[in-house]
């Protein structure tokens, strides 16, 4: 097999990642368009200069762009967790959804739907909190449900153990969201199906923190995932101290935790962004974790553009068409993977 | 005669048991103490409730019936059909898995967690989306197919790759394909705005159980549950590995599709009458097996016992915990049901 030069590597690995932006550019004009109300491109670009009627601006400003940029953030945040997720695990099926972590957080934020109606605004800031709250316990709780002295964390056993975690917590997100009034109960299940309900920038604010620091990290920590590869035996051989493992599953936690409390139980992204990455760019984490990072963005802003379009004026929750496009692709996985 | 032969042969049990032989007198003591315990628990079940009723008017409601009397008529419409309803349904979901765990030598496997009841709920959300004013009869249809096209796509996936369907492809198998059907039941329900009509149904209810459904699914249970004793000893066979029954002279691939059709039948009536229960047909399953041994011929009525006796006990139950609301029966179970898998998930070593 011809082993590509280092320099024409990079090449195809800055044009991956510069197609991928183009993309998202596309994607995100489309988006700007589509919706409730149509707006031109034209309209967009005046209305984006300060051109447009009061009503355009509304529009474009305070419902579109902030349900946008949460897409995209929201979508890298997926992403770059599974991409974590995966790394650590060695398992090519984890992510948060699939360990559980989806279904610990929506919980937590759950319980205090139950409580403080969700109409009121004091709770935005507080949501993603509690969501990584409820993300870490869970994590917690499956990360020693499912290590054994013996051979430590065998990966099957934890994709098993966070399918059963997540199907009780799912269990008991039932129990407590029947004893909803009607209008919270509705809130609710849309926000469980995964609706990017933050149509207001506050949501963009409390949800910014986290991406801007974790995702830097992860980039940062992308050498030890690249170790941790070639497995516990051999990092700790290469002198690798395998505590930094345990600040990158916090880390990927923190993420899925924080991206949950926004956008509530999206699946599937943290599973295929980072199977796509590996596949365009290989599996060096230093090119894979933004190629994910990238790639998840697109697929939330375009689930989310054609939840929007697809059956107007009513809306799908963002994360039922992820599921509908991205079950599939990870059944065609598992039907590929050998082990 | 049969149980020797493969006294230790041990193949759909857990890793590390040791292996054991069929128990026919174990199984005959469950059939008699069982059937006991369930005529118990149906008189438990009709007297229990929002008003409790003496075990003496329940007598007469049945036997000297007086359409006069308030109490006979709650005994006669509501609380009998949902007894027997919760019977029932308990014998499918528990049928049910017992069939998979044997022909799939799947210790993992059930109507829930493989993707099964969440088909029949996209049969029931589109039922009631696009045609509410159906009859019972053939919203039970339309669960039928989802069940069909959900182990189609899940047995089609995990027997697409070469080194065949483990038990964590299955299981892997399964979520995605829940994930999925959830997903476009849930996309159905907020488009037509039932949100809150399939909530209660999607958590599991026994209470809207009523005598048309009992009537209308009853031939087609009473026909699976027949098919399946018929089918039980090439089941034990197939348990023993596809090739071990092939060597035996079965015709696997009829036996599996069979099986396939029956447990499709119970799953679907099942979940039509009361919503996605998971959990069931994992756990009978085993505890049967540890209680009777190896022969399906002994695990499946057995497991149709016991599951009844789960289910009638359980709903006894929803409505106590916090009365006067139910607790939906499905979540009930989970947390007995989650706890059982995970210790059956950390029991194997890994190789899974």
């Amino acid at each position: 097999m011809l082993v590509p030069s280092a320099k024409a590597r990079r090449t195809r690995e800055a044009s991956i990642l510069a197609l991928l932006g183009v993309l998202i550019v596309v994607i995100f004009i489309v988006s700007m368009n589509t919706g409730f109300m149509r707006l031109s491109p034209l309209d967009v670009l005046h209305t984006l200069l300060g051109e447009g009627t009061q009503q355009q601006k509304l529009i474009l400003f305070d419902f579109r762009l902030p349900r946008i940029v949460i897409s995209l953030l929201i979508g890298a945040g997926f992403a770059v967790s599974g991409s974590i997720l995966q790394g650590l695990s060695r398992n090519a099926l984890a992510e948060p959804s699939t360990l559980g972590i989806n279904a610990g957080a929506g919980f937590a934020v759950l319980i205090f739907i139950s409580f403080v109606p969700a109409t009121t605004a004091a709770p935005i800031f507080v949501l993603p909190l509690l969501a990584l709250a409820g993300a870490a316990l869970t994590a917690t709780l499956i990360y020693f449900l499912s290590y054994r002295r013996a051979d430590g964390l065998s990966p099957t056993r934890l994709i098993l153990i966070g399918i059963a975690v997540g199907a009780g917590i799912y269990a008991f997100q039932l129990i407590l969201s029947l004893r909803l009034d009607p209008q919270n109960y509705q809130f609710v299940a849309i926000w469980l199906a995964g609706k990017i309900w933050g149509g207001d920038w506050r949501f963009v604010l409390a949800l910014l923190p986290w991406i801007l620091t974790l995702l830097p990290f992860a980039f940062y920590k992308a050498r030890v995932l690249n170790v941790l590869n070639l497995g516990d035996e051999t990092s700790k051989g290469l002198g690798l101290p395998l505590e930094r493992e345990r600040l990158l599953l916090a880390a990927a936690v923190a993420l899925a935790g924080a991206c949950v409390s926004v956008s509530g139980g999206i699946g599937f992204v943290g599973l295929i962004a980072p199977h796509l990455a590996r596949r365009l760019v290989g599996p060096r984490h230093q090119i894979m974790l933004p190629a994910a990072a990238l790639i998840g963005a697109l697929l939330l802003l375009t689930a989310d553009t054609i939840g929007r379009w697809i059956l107007q004026p009513t809306e799908i929750p963002t994360g039922i068409v992820v599921a509908i496009i991205g079950a599939p692709y990870f059944l065609y996985l598992l039907a590929k993977s050998k082990a | 005669m049969v149980s020797s032969t493969r006294s230790t042969l041990n193949p759909s049990t857990a890793a590390g048991d040791k292996p054991v032989r069929s128990r026919p007198v174990a199984a005959v003591t469950i059939l008699l103490l069982g059937s006991a315990a369930i005529v118990f628990g149906l008189m438990l079940s009709v007297s229990l409730g929002a008003a409790d009723i003496r075990l003496v008017t329940v007598w007469e409601a049945v036997f000297r019936f007086n359409p006069e009397l308030a109490q006979h008529q709650v005994i006669r419409e509501l609380r009998i059909p949902r007894a027997l309803a919760g019977a029932l349904v308990g014998a499918c979901f528990a049928v049910a898995g017992s069939i998979m765990q044997g022909m799939t030598r799947n210790p993992l496997a059930d109507s829930g967690l493989l993707g099964l009841n969440a088909g029949a709920g996209v049969g029931l959300a589109l039922a009631f989306a696009f045609a509410p004013s159906l009859s019972f009869m053939y919203i039970m249809i339309y669960c039928f197919i989802g069940a069909a096209v959900a182990s189609l796509l899940v047995f089609g996936i995990g027997s697409l790759s070469h080194s065949g369907l483990t038990p964590l492809r299955l299981t892997l198998a399964g979520a995605a394909v829940s994930a999925m059907l959830l997903a476009v039941s849930q996309g159905v329900a907020i488009l037509f705005h039932l949100s809150q009509d399939i909530a209660f149904w999607m958590a599991g209810g026994i209470g809207g159980a009523n005598w048309t459904q009992l009537k209308i699914m009853f031939p087609w249970v009473a026909a699976a549950l027949i098919g399946s004793l018929v089918l039980s000893r090439s089941i034990t066979l197939l348990s023993l590995g596809r090739d071990v029954a092939a060597g035996l002279g079965q015709r696997t691939r009829l036996v599996q599709t069979a099986g396939m059709i029956i447990v499709v039948i119970l799953a679907g009536a099942a979940v039509s009458t009361v919503g996605p229960i998971a959990f069931v047909g994992l756990m009978i399953p085993h505890i049967t097996r540890y209680l009777v041994g190896v022969d399906y011929r002994w695990i499946i009525p057995c497991s149709a016992v016991l599951g009844s006796i789960l289910i009638i006990f359980a709903d006894i139950a929803a409505r106590m915990i916090n009365a006067p609301y139910e607790t939906p029966i499905g979540a009930l179970i989970a947390v007995i049901g989650v706890p059982f898998f995970i210790y059956l998930a950390s029991k194997r070593k890994g190789e899974l």
